[in-house]
């Protein structure tokens, strides 16, 4: 556990960035700093492993007082990211990743073969380990950093907008597997960003801080989207709060979901003629999973006798009884045929769900959305 | 002619009175000298640099051969022109090819780089509003480009000061001759005032025209200036 | 030039003769004074230039070192001459040595100095946070993250540095230091076209060849992660806003050389 105790720091000058910061980071867990620049996160952030030592108070980890020890001891004992990615470009992946264990004094024939299963890890071929940073993409040079974190085995990991830098979908690549990796590693990580969504999707705590360095609200992502406690929180939390707030709210597995008539991949067009139904027929493959919805229109003016995948309308997403209640209200929304299909956790059909249907369900099971939809805007 | 004069700041003072005809003479030839080839030479490089920076080949080649002229010591390119050029050995055109070559190694190279760091979105935005490609050098990139060519500039004009004065030591007539002069009197003793005013000179015209450039830099610069009208 | 060939071909050129040194003899001075006069400035201005560059402090120094190029190196060495000579006695190179050292020095200090505290400056703020965040102390971040990395900068100041001196020691034999200059005035002297043109050529070609050992002990050292030299068939296009500027770009930023 990372503890602050009353940490202020103040500049010659004057400036406050953090002022008086109560927080506690629990262990296993990931706390998400969040806020508008100018809030004191990125320092916050750096008064844990002392690249900025506060003007007062105390940061603790497990207990200890971090300032009992040198900051490069410290260091060597906690995993630190950067937006861009700070690899030392003189080196190639595989000793920029063992750089901390050589630092430790580990040899380098196993400080190197730990480094190659990380470099797995976080998703990257063995061969990328003889390049160097510059032949790599801005995502794989952040992968890297993130396995040179890792690379000690600190129990503690700092990340500084780590993905802030890279396009958006690889951004969701990098989110996604900095959620399977933290699941199974389970380390203590503080986690700075100035982008709402990605706290929410990756935090367990989010403490949203104000311009002054002061903590505004301190909640789990669906409280703290259910919840804002003040004007401040609520606009900084944004719109569509109450929509984003069903992403935690799971899909119960007795979802009730209406039998849909499917037609397969290579079937005639007169079987898919048949199975319309209001002007649409869903499109399986062989093995039941959903592959498109085909309009009547489509049926009527294909030149071919078969059922081919050109043909199909691709616009609806798919639910899962797994996933949230967000998807399959999204499912619901997006169906050209206004039937929202949800499959297993497999990918096999189960059915499709109306969207008055989805919202009954939300009713019934979403009262956190409720909740927040019922607040309102207050911002 | 030596001790009597005496050295200190009053042998300075009687030495300039007494041959000041001499003095601006040979430091409006060390001015010329040291000005014209820096013209001639981004008189050639422009038009090298811009080739270097639009055709990719051609840039590892001018950087060799830039480099390569470089290594060269200036008095050995000095005594060797004469016979390149089927010039005299005191011929002044010796110095001014010589300089305009080293002049074109550095300049080049910069003009090429300056031209390649125009950032890509504005050299795209100038294309999209229908710039035609000399148009765009002319009012886009050569004008970004300036300050760092002007940078070359300096650097160029103010080694040109101090080399053309080792031409004086093959006799060539500007301010290097105060110095084989403040040499030769010396001989039976210390005689400093021709060595300490060509050293002051030299600064002097090193910084003066220097400032120049400067101030050409930000005449052409405006938007570089804080608080620049728009 | 032709008659620049025969001079240099000529066997009586290169052996010792009644007290005139031949070719090698005058080469090898040349290259004491030379590399005598680097070491002292390296050994001076890449521990000074090291920690300007590493604390980002003093850069005033730098300024000041800078402000040596506009002293014309001739009339350096005639005044230093002039007031140094004769206060050392005896017989041998001394009165000629001390003074010609002493401008060598001051000529190759800015290069050297300048190079090494923009290259140590100029490394990415990421990469020195990240070391100092993974737990580098300050003489690590410098020993195996700066001075790496500023490399191609500091060789480069080096190479400057050399072709400045090698440069300016041929001036220096016109107030009687021995030296390949030598065969520039001994000729001007004797209107002897061909040992003039002679030794120009020697000169260049003694520069070009420190500066080519210099360039691959440059190729040698840096690594290709910093140089942009990767090898055949591991290349790939660099990308991303962390991607590196294209290679050679840090080295034409702050190139430093002048002629000399």
């Amino acid at each position: 556990m990372i503890t602050f105790e009353s940490v202020t720091k103040r500049y010659p000058g004057g400036t406050v960035a953090v002022d008086q910061l109560d927080l506690e980071a629990p262990t296993g867990k990931t706390t998400v700093l969040v806020g508008p620049s100018g809030c004191g996160k990125t320092t916050s952030l750096r008064m844990i492993n002392r690249m900025i030592e506060p003007t007062s108070g105390r940061v603790l980890i497990d207990g200890a007082d971090t300032s009992a020890v040198s900051p490069a001891r410290l260091r060597r004992g906690i995993g630190y990211v950067i937006q861009h990615s700070g690899l030392l470009p003189h080196r190639t992946v595989v000793d920029n990743i063992a750089t901390v264990p050589l630092l430790l004094g580990v040899d380098r024939r196993t400080a190197r073969a730990r480094s190659l299963e990380l470099l797995e890890r976080v998703g990257l071929p063995q061969e990328m380990a003889k390049r160097y940073p510059a032949q790599l993409s801005g995502g794989q040079q952040q992968r890297v950093g993130v396995a040179r974190a890792l690379a000690a085995d600190p129990p503690v990991m700092l990340m500084d907008e780590p993905f802030s830098a890279v396009d958006p979908v690889v951004r969701e690549q990098l989110q996604n597997e900095f959620l399977r990796l933290q699941s199974d590693l389970g380390k203590t990580i503080v986690f700075v960003t100035h982008d709402i969504d990605e706290a929410v999707k990756l935090g367990d705590q989010i403490a949203v801080m104000r311009v002054g360095g002061t903590l505004a609200q301190v909640a789990g992502p669906s409280e703290l989207l259910a919840r804002p406690v003040d004007a401040f929180v609520a606009g900084f939390v944004g719109r569509d709060r109450g929509y984003r707030a069903l992403g935690f709210t799971t899909v119960p597995s007795s979802v009730p979901v209406e039998r849909e008539e499917t037609v397969r991949l290579g079937e005639s067009l007169t079987t898919a003629r048949d199975r319309l139904a209001h002007g649409w027929v869903l499109v399986v493959d062989a093995e039941d999973r959903p592959q498109g919805w085909l309009s009547e229109h489509s049926v009527r003016s294909a030149r071919d006798d078969l059922v081919t995948p050109d043909a199909l309308n691709l616009g609806g997403t798919l639910a899962t009884v797994r996933g949230s209640l967000r998807e399959l209200l999204d499912a619901a929304l997006s169906s050209p045929s206004g039937r929202g299909v949800v499959t297993d956790g497999q990918g096999h059909l189960l059915g499709t769900i109306s969207p008055a249907a989805a919202v009954r369900l939300i009713e019934e099971h979403g009262s956190t959305a409720a909740d927040a939809a019922g607040r309102g805007e207050t911002a | 002619m030596n001790a009597a004069a005496g050295g200190g700041p009053p042998g300075v003072v009687e030495y300039v009175t007494s041959h000041h005809a001499e003095i601006l003479s040979w430091l409006w030839s060390h001015t010329w000298l040291s000005v014209v080839p820096v013209l001639i030479g981004l008189v050639v490089s422009l038009p090298l640099g811009y080739l270097a920076a639009r055709h990719r080949w051609v840039y590892p080649p001018l950087v060799t051969v830039g480099g390569l002229l470089y290594t060269i010591p200036s008095l050995a390119l000095f005594v060797v022109m004469p016979s390149i050029l089927g010039t005299r050995i005191l011929d002044p055109v010796n110095v001014v090819v010589a300089l305009s070559v080293y002049t074109v190694a550095l300049l080049a190279r910069v003009v090429a780089d300056a031209l390649g760091a125009v950032p890509e979105d504005v050299a795209q935005a100038a294309t999209a509003m229908g710039y035609t490609s000399p148009q765009r050098l002319l009012k886009v990139d050569l004008p970004l480009a300036v300050p760092v060519i002007t940078a070359g500039l300096r650097v160029a004009v103010v080694a040109n000061v101090s080399l053309v004065a080792i031409a004086g030591t093959i006799g060539v007539p500007e301010l290097g001759q105060l110095f084989t002069n403040g040499f030769q009197l010396s001989s039976d003793g210390p005689y400093y005032p021709p060595i300490v005013v060509g050293v002051v000179l030299c600064v002097a015209l090193a910084l003066v025209l220097d400032l120049v450039v400067v101030v050409v830099d930000r005449a052409l610069t405006p938007w570089l200036r804080k608080g620049a009208r728009t | 030039m032709s008659n620049a060939f025969t001079w240099l071909t000529d066997p009586a050129n290169w052996h010792d003769q009644l007290g005139t040194p031949g070719i090698p003899a005058q080469v090898v001075a040349h290259l004491e004074y030379s590399l005598g006069a680097v070491a002292i400035a390296t050994a001076v201005a890449l521990p000074l230039g090291l920690l300007i560059g590493h604390t980002r402090r003093g850069a005033s120094i730098v300024t000041v070192a800078n402000g040596l190029r506009a002293l014309p190196t001739f009339g350096l060495l005639i005044l230093l001459y002039v007031v140094i000579s004769p206060h050392i006695g005896g017989r041998g190179d001394g009165p000629y040595l001390v003074p010609t050292e002493i401008v060598l020095v001051l000529m190759a200090i800015p290069p050297v100095l300048g190079n090494t505290s923009a290259g140590v400056g100029n490394v990415s703020p990421a990469v020195r946070d990240a070391s100092l965040g993974i737990g580098m102390t300050g003489r690590e971040v410098l020993l195996r993250v700066e001075v790496p990395i500023a490399l191609p900068l500091i060789i480069s100041g080096v190479r400057s540095a050399v072709l400045q001196v090698v440069a300016t020691a041929t001036v220096a034999a016109y107030v009687g230091l021995g030296g390949i200059g030598r065969y520039l005035y001994d000729g001007l002297a004797a209107r002897d076209f061909s040992q003039m043109t002679g030794g120009a050529v020697l000169v260049a070609v003694l520069a070009l060849a420190l500066d080519t050992l210099l360039a691959a002990v440059q190729r040698w050292t840096v690594s290709p992660g910093v140089s942009g030299r990767f090898k055949a068939g591991t290349a790939q296009a660099a990308l991303g806003p962390a991607g590196a500027a294209r290679p050679g770009a840090p080295e034409a930023a702050a190139e430093e050389g002048v002629p000399a």
